[in-house]
């Protein structure tokens, strides 16, 4: 397809509109939509047949354990991986990973990854004609500390444009991958930044209907959490789905 | 109770994060009980999908649940029972493992999540270990014959395959869970 066959923003804009109005009046949808046509390379990736729900059995009840063999101390800070300062707003974001319940995901295993300060990837797929950063390689990794808390010093990310049609432009954003206490948690997500104007354009944001839920996804600047002369702070929580597995008295322990 | 933090895609730019040497050899692929599991990501056209990301959590081969940790840096000897594998041009994936046992008594399945671009949240599925214990299965007892047969793995002579089809004819089954 040529740039002139793609459709304008507000032919998108316009989808997304008439999508929303789906939404019943105090209806409530947590999750993206899967069968989400402005989305246009998610047309056919969805499943057509809805999801068959099970009651979670045997190794379902639990997830894989990540420790300090795994991961580094260095992982967390994003800054320091090459040999001198990476280019744009050095930022701290931290956050607590909850489960349904509201209990801290403990000793769990974070990723995060994103674009550089010019919106460009060091992915070899990512041909936007934006500088690479030889001092940015945009991924992370950390595990949540006792209280569930995990923390990333890094670069704020870039907009940058994508083919899904003319003119369009992915928000800023880091990809969050996250794993909790049982398999069934799993989630990987992407964080967004407060007051993007790009926010409302952007059809990924936009598979997630319910505007009450795609707040969820936006960070929250936190003067708090900046450091003088040094960095900005964004705080943001993440909620996994509701636990299913009886704690056992091994875990009430380690819990104690 | 709180509220879940909504899924986004995994996009096309999670190639450098996500995967990591070793990352889908559970065990190593020259062990004398190393099975291989293996498959297609397939599109609604039947297209194969080179930008998905395929998870595999099990049991191991006693059926216990693996609590060590040490997937991210292998040793050749710990068993974690989880690993990642991206598919390639071909949209093919494939793990070197083995054959998970029966957990509390259940039919042994391998646990799969899958990722990809165009795909706006993970998907859950089931991969069973073909044979007889399949036919007390509560989940695959309550499906379709036609859909049943999604959710079971072939064997073939390194191990096992299973395609994963996102969308059409022979679409697999994907799971939720209660709390979803």
């Amino acid at each position: 397809m040529t740039d002139d066959q793609l459709a304008t923003q507000a032919e998108i804009s316009a989808e997304i509109a008439t999508i929303a109005g789906t939404l019943g009046r105090g209806a409530s949808e947590t999750q993206p939509r899967l069968d989400y046509p402005p989305y246009r390379s998610s047309v056919l990736r969805h499943p057509t047949k809805d999801l068959h729900q099970v009651d979670p059995e045997g190794i379902e009840l639990w997830a894989p354990a990540f420790g300090h063999r795994d991961v580094g101390a260095l992982e967390s800070d994003l800054t320091v991986q090459g040999r001198g300062e990476p280019i744009g707003e050095r930022m701290v974001v931290t956050g607590r990973v909850l489960d349904g319940d509201g209990r801290p995901v403990r000793r769990q295993l974070v990723e995060i990854w994103q674009a550089n300060a010019g919106g460009r990837y060091i992915h070899q797929r990512d041909q936007h004609p934006a500088a690479l950063d030889p001092h940015f390689t945009g991924m992370g990794r950390c595990l949540t500390d006792d209280d569930g808390t995990y923390r990333f010093t890094t670069i704020k990310p870039g907009p940058y444009p994508w083919k899904n049609h003319r003119n369009a432009w992915r928000p800023a954003h880091i990809h969050f991958s996250l794993f909790g206490t049982e398999f069934t948690q799993r989630l990987v997500t992407q964080m967004y930044f407060p007051s993007d104007p790009l926010f409302d354009l952007d059809p990924i944001v936009q598979t997630v209907v319910d505007p009450r839920s795609r707040e969820r996804l936006v960070a929250a600047y936190d003067h708090d959490l900046s450091q003088h002369e040094w960095s900005t702070g964004y705080r943001w929580d993440i909620v996994l789905t509701g636990t299913h597995r009886t704690p056992t008295e091994d875990e009430t322990e380690d819990d104690a | 109770m709180s509220t879940p933090t909504p899924g986004q895609t995994v996009g096309p730019f999670f190639h450098d994060a996500l995967p990591y040497p070793g990352d889908s050899e559970l065990v190593p692929p020259g062990r004398a009980d190393a099975v291989r599991l293996h498959g297609r990501v397939l599109d609604g056209a039947g297209t194969p999908v080179p930008d998905a990301l395929v998870e595999l959590w099990q049991a191991d081969a006693d059926g216990h649940v693996p609590r060590e940790p040490g997937s991210l840096r292998r040793d050749g000897f710990t068993f974690t029972g989880w690993g990642r594998s991206a598919t390639d041009d071909a949209g093919h994936w494939s793990f070197a493992t083995v054959a998970p046992g029966s957990v509390s008594g259940g039919a042994p399945f391998f646990a799969l999540t899958v990722f990809a671009r165009g795909l706006p949240n993970r998907l859950f599925t089931r991969a069973y270990l073909p044979g007889p214990a399949l036919g007390g299965d509560p989940l695959l007892g309550s499906l379709p014959a036609d859909r049943r047969s999604t959710l079971v793995a072939t064997a073939d002579r390194q191990g096992f395959a299973f395609d994963v089809r996102l969308q059409g004819e022979g679409e697999t089954v994907f799971l939720t869970y209660p709390r979803h």
